[in-house]
């Protein structure tokens, strides 16, 4: 809270950021008080990353002045930030896997301790905090919540005065968030202030003071969320009135179009989670989402329903009852089955590749974008055309490189192209995932459109609201196993969280063991109760 | 003041063209230079190597039939490099392929028939072909990189050159030199310019480079060549096999050296020698890139490549430069091209440091890279051939 008299913490005054073509921030003034939980909300593309940037000596401003307890400082780097007392806590994390936590804690500080001091410390930290973390485990068996607790004690260890957050919570289950809501507000009542970095308005409304709300580089409102609807903040987010996904409740649906029987798959690289024994069903106009916190087995199970693990799974799938376990990606496209994997720089898309060429990519086959081994410029370029003007997709025309689409676009873009081939079944992984608030609600809309006309929609997210929003039905992966469908109808968030826990979190190995989470190996419950 | 490189935006169209040409001019200054300094008329050297070939017209001949090889090989790697699969030992292809064909004409040197000269090149494009399929089943099976297995089994393929000719093939009316017999009229290349040396080898270069051309720019095939290159995991959503692109790569490089190869025996040398061996297959890498991948490009490349080559004689003659002047002549340029290449994504900028005061740092952010979404590639070759796509 703001203490009367006192100079804020950080005081921002005037900043302006100037790239090549893109003004980032323009004239930004705010400031954060001692002990204060200060929002910085946005878009993608708002301008906040630079901002914190700037704040953390990444970047220089061009223009303005940053104050520092009142006192006018330049932060040259972010060794000269975090000796003012600036930590921050990225949104990907830089650790190394197989090492443990301490010497993971040990890499990244500017003083060096002695092991016994180091050890000392940490513990103390852990402790005060009551932060759940094994100093001694390593980093791969972790959960991504645990990860973030490396990254929250190796700031703290600098003992800051301002913590910075940026988008912490995208990758936790709702357990975790609540968990790091504790010790961040325990953090501000010690007097440490937060610059939190986010664009989930419920969030913000839960744990900040202050909101400034960003839009194209400039500071649009800073208000007290508490105050606003999450619906204003969003409005002020995005500079227009929020359009409204429309859903009506479907209950009766047509036959089953994509069933997978017992898949197994190996994981992919040495990090990767192996499918285990899958099961499910999606019927015609469904929606089936599977929730899971990133690296539970979403990519191989993709992988695997689409055929780019080229033979290794096992089990069956039928589309629209006919075994595909044999079938190639070209032979389960032409079959009707379309997807669009989580990363779309290099997956989903040739960065390098004009849009007519990444048209040529997955939609030749359906659309007949090639015959007797010859691609039909021309067709293809008038499918881009098409879905750049149905999906509202800004690019200067099909033969812009799709590097040069910004990543709402490009995401536009590869949901169109699959989109409008009008597959039977359409597995999408993390459509809206960096994307901003228009462009996640087109996609939502295209997606519930798409249900509407008969197709069967399998949409793995690591957004819970996106799934309860979209889905009719869910289900969670967990250390590669699924859990059993859910209704989204009257479902308990507190189970799905449960569910996502389980072997990568903590709770399997401790406290919330036997609740209702899938079965796991033994072997595996020892080694990481040990 | 200082020098500094400044990311592009976007990767520099005219750069992309205007490199190859840069270094081919620093080629010719580090020449001068070089020669210069070792006591040979620097600039008379130059003027041998890249001047007189071009000059004198009945040397004209000689610089297709040099080219001709060249770019025929350098047209299969550059179809496995887009692919990023690296063919090295294309002469060991190339090697192999003449003697397949070379067996061939041995067999049959006593017959007659118009039959013979298809036989070899059949049995020259297998070898060629069966030559990288060994690198090729290593990689796709045992995940062996190819870089080493191709380049090693060219060395594989000198020794088996040599036995052969010292041993089960030698002419048995050839006093004991290590050679096989001439090939008959049967079994050598015809000429299709009346009195002179250029044989069919030579419009069959060019008739390839538009053919790859063709392929590489309207076909799925080629299609998926580049997109494993830029992209190898959105070329499997797109539904290209890793394993087939390689064996489509090595297969096809390696059948273009293996024809390379029998028609500089059938023509040219008329017969199998253990100097067969000139580093066409090496040269032809050059070549490749020198050409930026692209098969017009690439036979461009080939017939500067054939004037270092010819040039490269006529130093040796006329100033008595030693023979291994071409090929270093031939490395810098590709050296030279490496090194230029960074212009293309990148350009130069005159820094004056204007504000001593602040630390160095401030002025590299690290996180520069990220912001701009630009995304790593391992080497120069890569961005060149990223942005040849782009």
């Amino acid at each position: 809270m703001a203490t009367e008299g006192k100079p804020p913490r950080l005081a921002l005054e005037g900043i302006t950021k100037r790239f090549p073509g893109v003004l980032a921030n323009d004239d930004v003034s705010f400031s954060v008080a001692p002990g204060e939980i200060h929002a910085l909300l946005g878009e993608n593309g708002a301008g906040k990353s630079t901002l914190v940037k700037i704040i953390y000596g990444v970047l220089q401003a061009d223009e303005g002045r940053v104050l520092w307890d009142g006192e006018p400082v330049s932060i040259a780097n972010p060794k000269a930030a975090r000796r003012l007392g600036i930590g921050m806590v990225f949104q990907h994390f830089s650790l190394f896997e197989a090492m443990t936590v301490l010497e993971n804690i040990a890499l990244g500080l500017d003083h060096s301790f002695s092991w016994r001091e180091l050890q000392q410390r940490v513990g103390d930290i852990l402790k005060t905090y009551d932060l759940p973390l094994d100093p001694n485990r390593e980093v791969h068996t972790l959960s991504v919540g645990e990860r973030q607790r490396i990254e929250i004690v190796r700031s703290l260890l600098q003992s800051p005065k301002l913590l910075i957050m940026d988008e912490p919570t995208s990758v936790l289950t709702p357990q975790e968030v609540d968990r790091l809501f504790e010790t961040l507000r325990r953090l501000a009542a010690e007097g440490c202030s937060i610059l939190y970095i986010s664009h989930k308005l419920n969030e913000i409304q839960a744990l900040c003071d202050t909101a400034t709300i960003l839009r194209g580089g400039q500071v649009v409102a800073t208000c007290d969320p508490r105050e606003e609807s999450a619906r204003s903040m969003a409005e002020m987010m995005i500079g227009a009135s929020l359009r409204d996904v429309s859903r009506k409740p479907g209950t009766d649906f047509g036959p089953e179009r994509l069933r997978v029987t017992h898949l197994s798959a190996p994981g992919e690289g040495p990090f990767g989670v192996p499918l285990k024994d899958i099961n499910l069903s999606v019927r015609a106009g469904e929606v089936v989402g599977i929730a899971g916190v990133a690296g539970n087995g979403q990519n191989e199970l993709l992988a695997a329903l689409v055929g780019e693990i080229e033979g290794a799974e096992s089990g069956n799938i039928f589309l629209d009852g006919v075994p595909s376990i044999a079938a190639h990606v070209g032979d389960r496209r032409r079959d009707g089955m379309c997807s669009v994997p989580e990363e779309r720089n290099g997956h989903g898309a040739v960065p390098a590749c004009s849009l007519t060429d990444n048209a040529v990519l997955t939609a030749r086959h359906r659309m007949e974008l090639a015959s007797h081994g010859f691609i039909r410029y021309g067709a293809a370029e008038k499918y881009a055309e098409q879905v750049i003007s149905a999906f509202d997709v800004k690019a200067t025309g099909p033969r812009a490189p799709a590097a040069s689409l910004s990543g709402g676009n490009l995401q536009k873009f590869i949901m169109g192209r699959e989109i409008l081939q009008k597959p039977d079944v359409l597995i999408v992984s993390q459509p809206t995932w960096g994307v901003d608030a228009g462009a996640a609600a087109a996609i939502h809309q295209a997606l519930v459109d798409l249900a509407a006309a008969g197709s069967a929609i399998l949409l793995i997210s690591q957004d819970l609201d996106e799934l309860l929003a979209l889905c009719d039905r869910i289900a969670v992966i967990n250390g590669g196993v699924l859990s059993d469908m859910l209704d989204v109808e009257g479902i308990s968030i507190e189970r799905v969280g449960l569910l996502m826990g389980g072997m990568h979190g903590e709770d399997a190995a401790g406290n919330g063991g036997d609740r209702g989470e899938p079965r796991h190996d033994p072997l595996e419950e020892q080694v990481h109760a040990a | 003041m200082r020098l500094r490189l400044e990311p592009r935006r976007e990767a520099s169209r005219a750069m992309l063209y205007g490199t190859p040409v840069l270094a081919v001019a620093l080629t010719v200054l580090a020449g001068i230079l070089i020669f210069s300094l070792m006591g040979y008329d620097g600039l008379a050297a130059i003027y041998q190597i890249f001047v007189a070939p071009i000059a004198d017209p009945y040397r004209w001949q000689d610089l297709f039939v040099k080219a001709a090889p060249l770019i025929t090989i350098a047209l299969g790697l550059a179809i496995g490099f887009r692919a990023n699969v690296w063919n090295i030992g294309a002469e060991g292809q190339y090697i192999v392929g003449a003697l397949a064909g070379t067996g061939v004409a041995l067999a049959t040197w006593d017959m007659q028939g118009y039959w013979i000269l298809p036989a070899m090149v059949a049995a020259g494009i297998l070898g060629g072909l069966l030559w990288a399929a060994i690198p090729a089943f290593l990689k796709t099976r045992f995940n062996v990189n190819e870089i080493l297995t191709s380049l090693m089994l060219t060395y594989v393929a000198v020794q088996l050159l040599y036995y052969l000719m010292r041993g089960p093939w030698r002419d048995p009316e050839g006093y004991g030199f290590p050679q096989t017999r001439l090939f008959s009229e049967w079994q050598t290349l015809p000429t299709v310019v009346q009195g002179t040396l250029v044989h069919l080898g030579v419009p069959v270069a060019f008739f390839l480079a538009i053919a790859v051309w063709i392929v590489l720019s309207r076909t799925v095939t080629g299609f998926q060549v580049r997109v494993v290159g830029l992209a190898p995991q959105a070329a499997r959503y797109g539904g290209f096999s890793a394993r087939g692109t390689v064996w489509l790569t090595l297969l096809t490089s390696g059948a273009f050296a293996g024809l390379a190869g029998i028609f500089e025996a059938a023509g040219p040398f008329q017969q199998m020698t253990p100097q067969f061996s000139v580093n066409y297959g090496f040269t032809a890498i050059i070549v490749a890139f020198l050409g930026r991948l692209h098969p017009l490009g690439i036979v461009l490349a080939g017939m500067v490549l054939a004037v270092s080559y010819v040039g490269g004689e006529n130093a040796q003659t006329a100033l008595g430069l030693p023979y291994a002047a071409t090929g270093m002549f031939q490395a810098m340029m590709l050296f030279f091209l490496l090194a230029v290449d960074i212009l293309v994504r990148y350009r130069l900028r005159v820094v004056v440091p204007a504000d001593l005061s602040r630390p160095v740092e401030a002025r590299h952010p690290p996180a520069r890279q990220a912001e701009t979404g630009a995304h790593v590639s391992s080497t120069p070759i890569d961005k060149q051939r990223e942005s040849l796509s782009a």
